[in-house]
């Protein structure tokens, strides 16, 4: 019978009474969010904390708001929430192709996106969503709260920058207007749906008018899946782009460089030279998605 | 969508439609309001919960098991180790194929998962706890993984509790004339071989495997609830092994949340329970998880066969070889009739006209769970018709015929039955060549064609599958099978009441296959009652004839036919006594329209309600007759019945990524005689998803230190909602001559059916790539690396 | 810890330990047995019931985590004695053969027809993808929720 060995357990009142008991307590408390990431690792007793500090009484963790341009997601959103946001679906298409290949719609009904992107799986799709993205995590502490884009949030497998006394609260990403027509999608290959992604690709473009007529690649972010990639990202192949024409030639030539750069493992998903090139495939693929919403994005 | 070919056989019984049909399920009135009962759901005073210690590895000697901090734990009131159990005798059991099995490890551990020790403590959580106290130093030993390798000189033996057992040897089994097939060989145009693996999977169903044992010692009752397919079997084992007599061991067997074979065994951790209520005198209740369930119950298949198919230049096959090595885990515990140890796979030369066959079976030891015989295999069936079914694809290509028509041309005539194949099965009846017309006409085949050609103009590969089966079930003659010397007969006794009211007790189990809905249709079928004046009781032994339990498809041609024996027992009572109330003689009695009626005078009737109520009323009955209509029968099945089908699939792949995408399932099934129409395609749905599963994303793998791979539904993935598509049914009818009521059992068809159809399809997408065979599962890793030519081993891990 | 929860319109009190999955508080402390346990990693559903208004695998929560909520199981389906039309819908269209799932994909889709009353058959799939079937490859089951949304009755009280 797979069940969680004794823990201790404290309600948090608010934000500050966490970050309370996390001192108190040390880093063998955990937050309780949803507890999808947590509770099964608890099962298996592959995690024992000490002392467990729920907060999902902290009801004003949990939102999807724009202030100026930035859309701000309260940690405590879940993910059935972040999935049916016309707000975020109308900036983020990304986050709507991601989260719907996420898990299943039952677990998304409680699970959050804080908990996901601390859970710091190297499968966990939002991870390389958010750093295609280019988001920033607000992270609050005793000493108040500090700021890290989500391409430096996670350190390695489970691993992220936030401290044992610390909690990620926010999440937020920049909506960007003016003359950029921006797009972005993601593609996730599984061996079943709801599964761990064998391989998955995220990205976003940003297209500009330039001379004679012709599009060029402002910027893009490319967020790379359970292969290995640093930090979830595609970084080389994202630095090949900027500034080219968005034709196919160039997309498959961003796909084989993200293919060249990441480090993906052979285990029961697929033999690492699959992965490698799923990553080739399933990056040109996306970024032609992102172009083609991008085309159709009204500047 | 639902297609009956309207030239079927009649109906066997000519009695019109009765109470056959859609019937809704007398059980569902539970289900739906959350009211079943189940193993875990019971609950008596006192019950305590037990937990079992698993090997962490696969091959290794226990130097010692030191339980003292777990009996110490305020919460724990027993712990039971194989030494404890080896001082009652009780350290080895018997399993279903004559073989013995640990019941807690003693000398060595064989298998990850093997059970090493029992706790017994007052709550599951408690439980859970005290196994982490029990410290079992191992001295690890080189593990015996590759099946390939288990009779190379020097590999580890797994087996060395078995007196001057050398090596991993299990058996050699063969049947057909090797001889004949040699020379068909010889003789052929063509001959095209392959190497395929059926890779082990499990029939998880969702229920685990559990139990609650409370034995009583001052009767010296031992009471028993069980997730048992088999209750008596299972009682008339326990009776052999734990010292209780068998008048005084009672198995219920609930509400079961699925078997598909996998309740069929006993299994170690029903034992510990037993002896764990013993040592206690309070009832114990063990519940396996799933982990447990994935890693230490019985696996399916896990066949690796060599097929070659020899046929003439315009495609009629001559002939069929086949040498399989079968893994059976660390202790033989596969269930099937004692004479065949590879089960019935010898019924490979499947639906065709093939006069010569031989194959040989060699079994062999592993460091793996054991088992063998599960998941709607219908005795190793699947394996064969995967076999012949892809041989004849294979074949096909070769010969640039189309599949479809490969196979019409090899199918068995209608006029050949009763036919005898090569290796001796007698198939009953069956018009092959209609149902396979049917499907194509449903499928659109030639559309299907046509638009495969124009896809792949495109760069775009869509593959169609045929798998043509033909089923052996309903296990069967006492003179030919039987299980630990028990013949497969199974019994029904039937009661009925004076107001008119039937009670039927059957030896089968259902888990989900409607039986308290269609054994009352049965019986009120022959007694022109309706089903709901027919009360199905199951499951329990105190109150069920004896027979060998629900498996192999086996309910409807041998239970089935017990029930219809006994109703008509009881209708030939009902004549005699109608008889009397009419003061006519018995013979000027005829049957028609659910009721004895006299013959010229047909509104002179007696239906079975009144009967009854008169023959336990006073009147004058003749010598000879009493005063009841109760009837009892023990049905020997003359032999097996033969159902069969003719599915096809159509698969789109994406050649890039591997993905297969499952797009129409057609499925034309013959199963004789359909009780419940309704029950029937039921059956075919689930079996479809069943092929999907295992052909696309099933295996449980093993890595080279024996670490079972797929212990979790993590990594042993079942196919949900979106991977199956709509299946689009149709059915031919033809009875099984021998059959009371000519059905023929559907429970496996489609489990059997489908996966052939499944690999024919991706494999015939892939055609353009020169992909000629793929094994399972398809996943998009093993799709990609089949086009790479770089295919990956099946049944070992990735590494 | 003690625990305060209304259970099918029922408030119950009672002390926990922490580590308690709500499954094991429903079944064994409330005997609640009309929801299941499946497996050990939160992808078989069996065990899916209401935490306050939203479908939850229950074996992935602790029952500490519902104080001062609302669960709603199998049991809480039907209305007095009237059964739910998607328990109805199951019965008709025979939707389950073991019934152990059951259970769950009817909390499913009792919750998928509270906010869309007429899903389409692939709307019905995605609504259940989490869950599995092993007795009836999900084509009764979708037929089921489509027959219960034909037949559901317009005067539904919120659930409790």
């Amino acid at each position: 019978m797979q069940v969680p060995a004794q823990v201790e357990y404290e309600k948090a009142t608010s934000v500050q009474h966490a970050l309370a008991l996390l001192a108190r307590y040390g880093p063998e408390a955990k937050i309780l969010a949803g507890g999808h990431s947590l509770i099964p690792m608890m099962k298996l007793r592959l995690a024992q904390p000490e002392i467990l500090i729920d907060i999902n009484g902290l009801t004003e963790l949990g939102y999807i708001s724009r202030s100026g341009d930035v859309l701000r997601i309260g940690t405590l959103t879940r993910h059935a929430q972040l999935l049916e946001s016309g707000l975020a679906g109308e900036y983020f298409t990304i986050m709507h192709d991601a989260e719907r290949v996420i898990a299943d719609p039952i677990v998304r009904n409680w699970g959050t996106v804080g908990g996901s992107l601390c859970q710091a799986d190297p499968s966990e799709d939002l991870s390389a969503a958010f750093a295609a993205m280019k988001g920033t995590m607000v992270i609050q502490g005793p000493n108040g709260s500090r700021e890290v884009s989500a391409r430096d949030f996670h350190t390695g497998p489970y691993e992220t920058v936030v401290g044992p006394s610390e909690m990620l609260t926010e999440i937020r990403l920049p909506i960007r207007s003016g003359h950029l027509r921006g797009g972005s999608g993601y593609l996730k290959v599984a061996r079943r749906v709801g599964d761990w992604p064998v391989g998955a690709a995220g990205a976003a473009v940003w297209l500009a008018d330039a001379s004679g007529g012709r599009q060029r690649i402002a910027d893009t972010g490319i967020g790379l899946t359970a292969v290995g990639a640093r930090h979830f990202v595609a970084a080389e192949a994202e630095d090949f782009l900027r500034g080219r024409p968005a034709d196919e030639e160039n997309l498959a030539k961003a796909g084989e460089i993200a293919a060249q750069h990441c480090n993906p493992v052979t285990d029961q998903r697929g033999p690492a030279d699959y992965k490698r090139h799923l990553v080739k495939e399933l990056t040109t693929r996306v970024l032609r998605i992102a172009v083609s919403r991008a085309r159709g994005a009204a500047s | 969508m639902k297609i009956h070919d309207s030239d079927a056989g009649a109906n066997a019984t000519g009695s019109g439609s009765g109470a056959y049909g859609p019937v809704p399920r007398k059980e569902d009135a539970r289900f739906v309001r959350g009211q079943g009962t189940f193993v875990d759901d019971i609950s008596l005073p006192g019950m305590l919960h037990g937990a079992i210690l698993r090997s962490p590895l696969a091959h290794a000697r226990i130097v010692s098991v030191d339980a003292t901090a777990a009996t110490a734990h305020p919460k724990v009131m027993a712990v039971v180790t194989g030494a404890d159990l080896a001082e009652r005798g009780l350290a080895w059991m018997p399993t279903i194929s004559g073989d013995v099995q640990a019941v807690l490890a003693t000398d060595k551990v064989r298998f990850q998962g093997q059970e090493v020790a029992f706790v017994v403590a007052t709550d599951r959580y408690a439980a859970r706890d005290a196994l982490e106290l029990i410290a079992v130093d191992y001295e690890p030993l080189p593990p015996m993984i590759d099946a390939r390798t288990a009779l190379d000189p020097g590999s580890p033996v797994v087996r060395d509790d078995r007196p001057g057992c050398t090596t991993n040897h299990v058996f050699d089994w063969s049947a057909g004339d090797k001889a004949a097939t040699d020379a068909a060989f010889a003789a052929a145009d063509v001959v095209v071989s392959c190497d395929m693996v059926y890779p082990r999977s499990h029939p998880a169903p969702l229920e685990t495997c559990g139990i609650v044992a409370d034995m009583d010692a001052v009767t010296g009752k031992l009471t028993l609830w069980s997730t048992s397919q088999a209750p008596h079997a299972h009682r008339t084992m326990y009776a052999s092994v734990i010292g209780v007599p068998e008048h005084k061991i009672r198995i219920v067997s609930p509400d079961l949340g699925g078997g598909f074979g996998a309740k069929v065994p006993l299994y170690p951790g029903y034992l510990c329970a037993i002896v764990g209520s013993m040592i206690t005198g309070r009832p114990v209740k063990w519940m396996e998880d799933r982990s447990e369930n994935l890693m230490s119950t019985t696996f399916a298949r896990d066949y690796h066969m060599h097929g070659e198919i020899a046929a003439t230049a315009d495609g009629k096959i001559l002939g069929l070889r086949a040498r399989v090595l079968a893994d059976h885990g660390a202790f033989n515990a596969t269930a099937q009739p004692t004479r065949f140890p590879a089960g019935f796979f010898h019924i490979f030369t499947g639906s065709y006209d093939i006069s010569a066959a031989f194959c040989e079976v060699t079994g062999v030891f592993t460091n793996k769970a054991p088992g063998g015989v599960a998941y709607s295999c219908s005795f190793r069936v699947t394996e064969a018709v995967y076999l012949v079914e892809r041989l004849a694809d294979m074949l096909a290509r070769q010969l640039a015929i189309d599949p479809a028509e490969l196979r019409m041309r090899n199918l068995l005539r209608p006029e050949q039955f009763p036919y005898t194949c090569a290796t001796g099965w007698q198939y009953d009846s069956g018009d092959y060549p209609r149902a396979l017309r049917l499907a194509l006409d449903m499928a659109g085949y030639d559309e299907l064609r046509r638009e495969q050609a124009q896809r792949r103009a495109r760069g775009e590969y869509m593959g169609i599958g045929i798998s043509f089966f033909t089923e052996g079930v309903g296990a069967g003659p006492r003179n030919q099978m039987d299980i630990l010397g028990l013949a497969m007969a199974d019994g029904a006794d039937l009661r009925v009441h004076p107001t008119g009211k039937a009670v039927l007790g059957v030896s089968v189990q259902t888990q989900g296959q409607g039986h308290e809905t269609t054994f009352a249709q049965i019986v009120a079928h022959e007694l022109g009652l309706s089903p709901d004046d027919v009360e199905v009781v199951h499951g329990d032994t105190d109150r069920t004839p004896f027979g060998l339990g629900t498996y192999g498809s086996r309910s409807t041609p041998v239970s089935g036919a017990a029930a219809v024996v006994a109703a008509r027992k009881v209708r030939e009572r009902a004549r005699v006594v109608a008889a009397a109330m009419l003061e006519v003689a018995a013979d000027d009695l005829e049957w028609l329209d659910g009721k004895w009626r006299v013959r010229g005078d047909p509104d002179q009737a007696r239906g079975i309600a009144e009967i009854a109520m008169a023959a336990h009323s006073t009147l004058e009955l003749p010598d000879g007759v009493e005063g009841h209509l109760d009837a009892s029968a023990v049905y020997n099945p003359p032999n097996l019945t033969f159902p069969f089908g003719a599915y096809i699939c159509v698969t789109d792949v994406d050649p890039a990524t591997g993905e297969v995408k499952v797009r129409r399932f057609i499925a034309v099934d013959d199963c004789g005689v359909r009780i419940n129409p309704m029950i029937v395609e039921g059956q075919v749905h689930r079996g479809l998803a069943d092929g999907i599963g295992i052909a696309l994303m099933q295996a449980i793998v093993f890595d080279e230190l024996g670490n079972c791979l797929g212990g979790s539904f993590m990594d042993y993935l079942l196919p949900t909602s979106m991977e199956c598509p709509s299946p689009e049914l149709g059915e031919t009818v033809t009875p099984s001559p021998h059959h009371p009521i000519g059905a023929k059992g559907i429970g496996e068809s489609a489990t059997v059916g489908s996966p052939p159809a499944i690999v024919n399809s991706v494999v015939d997408a892939l055609a353009p790539f020169g992909v000629v065979h793929a094994d399972m599962p398809l996943t998009p890793a093993n799709v990609w690396r089949a086009i790479q030519g770089r295919p990956v081993r099946p049944d070992l891990a990735l590494s | 810890m003690k625990l305060t929860l209304t259970v099918n319109g029922t408030e119950h009190s009672a002390v926990i330990e922490p580590r308690l999955l709500l499954i094991h508080f429903l079944r064994d402390e409330l005997g609640l047995t009309g929801s299941h346990w499946g497996c050990d990693t939160s992808n078989c559903g069996v065990c899916v019931v209401w935490l306050d208004e939203t479908p939850v695998k229950s074996c992935t929560v602790l029952a500490a985590m519902t104080d001062g909520r609302r669960v709603t199981t199998v049991e809480g389906l039907a209305r007095g004695g009237t059964l739910d039309p998607v328990q109805e819908g199951f019965a008709a269209c025979h939707g389950l053969q073991c019934g152990f799932c059951t259970p769950g994909m009817m909390m499913t889709a009792r919750w998928l027809l509270d906010r869309n009353p007429d899903p389409t058959a692939a709307q019905v799939r995605e609504a259940i993808s989490g869950q599995i079937c092993r007795c009836t490859g999900y084509e009764n089951i979708v037929r089921s929720v489509l027959w219960a949304a034909k037949h559901d009755r317009s005067d539904e009280d919120s659930r409790l």
